[in-house]
């Protein structure tokens, strides 16, 4: 779901740019310094499995976005997560693009946060596999879900007559978020087995962890 | 990986500067996004292409983004003609192309990949660990860049582990179905590699305390601002206050 190069007119890039840069302000204020390396390999593990994992879909697959994973794991830090990651995909494969990076970011970014705050709490809670499944699910589908609409929203702000491809998106989009929401499910119920310290803390994790 | 990055080369654009290379590409591609007008858009294509060729950009590669950039320009010329309404240019099918939404598409069309040449020429070019110190060099937040480097140095080395899994899930008999189970296998393999990222930056981070990393960013790579940098943002700048006069002048246009 990205916005394509050249499709936003110069104020809704510029408007853009800065909502994803009070975001990624946020983000950055909330990561420690210490906490750099754990975002960062993080980031390079989600930028990875989201370009290499194919998800079977029929005669074709899809590609897991797992912006809901981020967002879970890492709250206000996913908004320079994701800047990030638009940046390099941009620059080495031409998705997205640099006029709308910062529209790509937000709509991105800002559903894994709204995830933060609904799922991360019920998450630390959940002893159970079904149960953290049902709440990662839930998570993958409405960050899935609210990427589309704030997408659908943008490119109706870059001009009326874009509605036709928002439209056209939304029958394959239910099938990605139905998928997204499985494959979110089960990542996060083998971390809450695993690795259920994943989750436990606001940001990332509590200082000192490392040493 | 298979990403095309096009900064192996030794051509007079991969020797500039990256800072005023950052710069101009941004400065290019607001200029694009704000304006319409097509002879300006027709010469930034024109720039692009040229830049390309100095940069000697091979063929192939940039051929493939081109192609995936487009695909979606020909969605729109597909649909938007067809429901933008206005004056209709010719009907097939008894559904009428509108004048407007030919033109509206072909304008976004050259927008894309005027700014997408610019950038692939003067951006692509640059090795991404001195971007990453080019970025340094240009007030960008210090944690921002370590975040950036960090992401690109692992990349590679989570790809080969994703790599190493799936070879060990093929092993032992997995091929990708549309069944639960698939998903359930290649979540658990995407949860795995979360989880070895996340030891693994237990054992930098020790490391780097061992070398008393304190937050800061110690750039080793300075750029000097040559003779041939000057000429090149000289004749960035002249280049777009050009366009910039044509467009408030609104002359030369194509159509």
């Amino acid at each position: 779901m990205h916005i394509t190069e050249g499709v936003a007119p110069v104020h809704l890039a510029l408007a853009g740019a800065a909502i994803a840069a009070g975001g990624v302000a946020a983000g950055l204020r909330v990561m420690k310094d210490e906490q750099i390396p754990r975002a960062a390999l993080m980031s390079s593990v989600i930028f990875i499995s989201s370009l290499v994992i194919r998800l079977p879909f029929g005669p074709s697959s899809v590609h897991p976005i797992l912006n809901g994973l981020t967002g879970i794991i890492l709250g206000w830090v996913s908004m320079p997560v994701f800047l990030v990651s638009l940046f390099l995909q941009a620059l080495l494969f031409q998705f997205g693009g640099v006029t709308t990076l910062g529209i790509n970011t937000v709509t991105m970014g800002l559903p894994a946060v709204v995830c933060f705050y609904l799922f991360n709490g019920p998450l630390r809670r959940s002893r159970s596999w079904r149960r953290s499944f049902l709440t990662g699910a839930a998570a993958g589908t409405v960050a899935s879900l609210l990427s589309f609409v704030l997408w659908s929203i943008a490119l109706m702000l870059c001009g009326k007559q874009l509605m036709v491809i928002a439209a056209l998106a939304l029958g394959p989009h239910i099938a990605i978020t139905i998928i997204e929401g499985l494959f979110t499910g089960f990542v996060v119920a083998f971390l809450s087995r695993v690795y259920p310290a994943v989750f436990s803390t606001p940001s990332l994790m509590k200082r000192g962890r490392a040493d | 990986m298979s990403c095309t990055t096009f900064y192996a080369g030794e051509t007079v654009i991969h020797r500039l500067d990256p800072r005023p290379r950052i710069i101009m590409t941004a400065a290019f591609a607001l200029l694009m996004a704000l304006t319409d007008h097509s002879g300006v858009l027709a010469c930034g294509i024109a720039a692009g292409l040229i830049l390309a060729l100095i940069a000697r950009l091979p063929a192939g590669p940039l051929l493939k983004r081109m192609i995936r950039l487009n695909i979606f320009m020909a969605l729109l010329f597909l649909f938007i003609p067809a429901t933008f309404g206005g004056r209709p240019d010719f009907t097939i099918f008894s559904i009428p192309f509108s004048h407007e939404g030919i033109v509206w598409s072909a304008v976004i069309t050259m927008k894309a990949n005027a700014i997408v040449l610019v950038f692939a020429a003067l951006l692509g070019t640059v090795e991404l660990f001195s971007l990453g110190h080019a970025f340094h060099h240009l007030k960008v937040p210090t944690k921002l860049i370590h975040l950036f480097l960090f992401t690109l140095r692992y990349l590679d080395l989570f790809h080969h582990e994703y790599l190493t899994l799936l070879r060990a899930m093929r092993a032992r008999g997995f091929r990708p179905r549309l069944k639960i189970h698939t998903y359930r296998t290649l979540g658990y393999l995407a949860a795995m590699l979360l989880v070895r990222s996340l030891e693994r930056s237990e054992r930098v981070m020790a490391a780097m305390k061992c070398r008393g990393f304190r937050g800061r960013f110690y750039p080793i790579r300075h750029f000097h601002y040559h003779r041939s940098d000057a000429v090149f943002s000289l004749v960035s700048i002249l280049l777009i206050a050009v366009f910039l006069s044509v467009i408030y002048a609104d002359i030369w246009r194509l159509w």
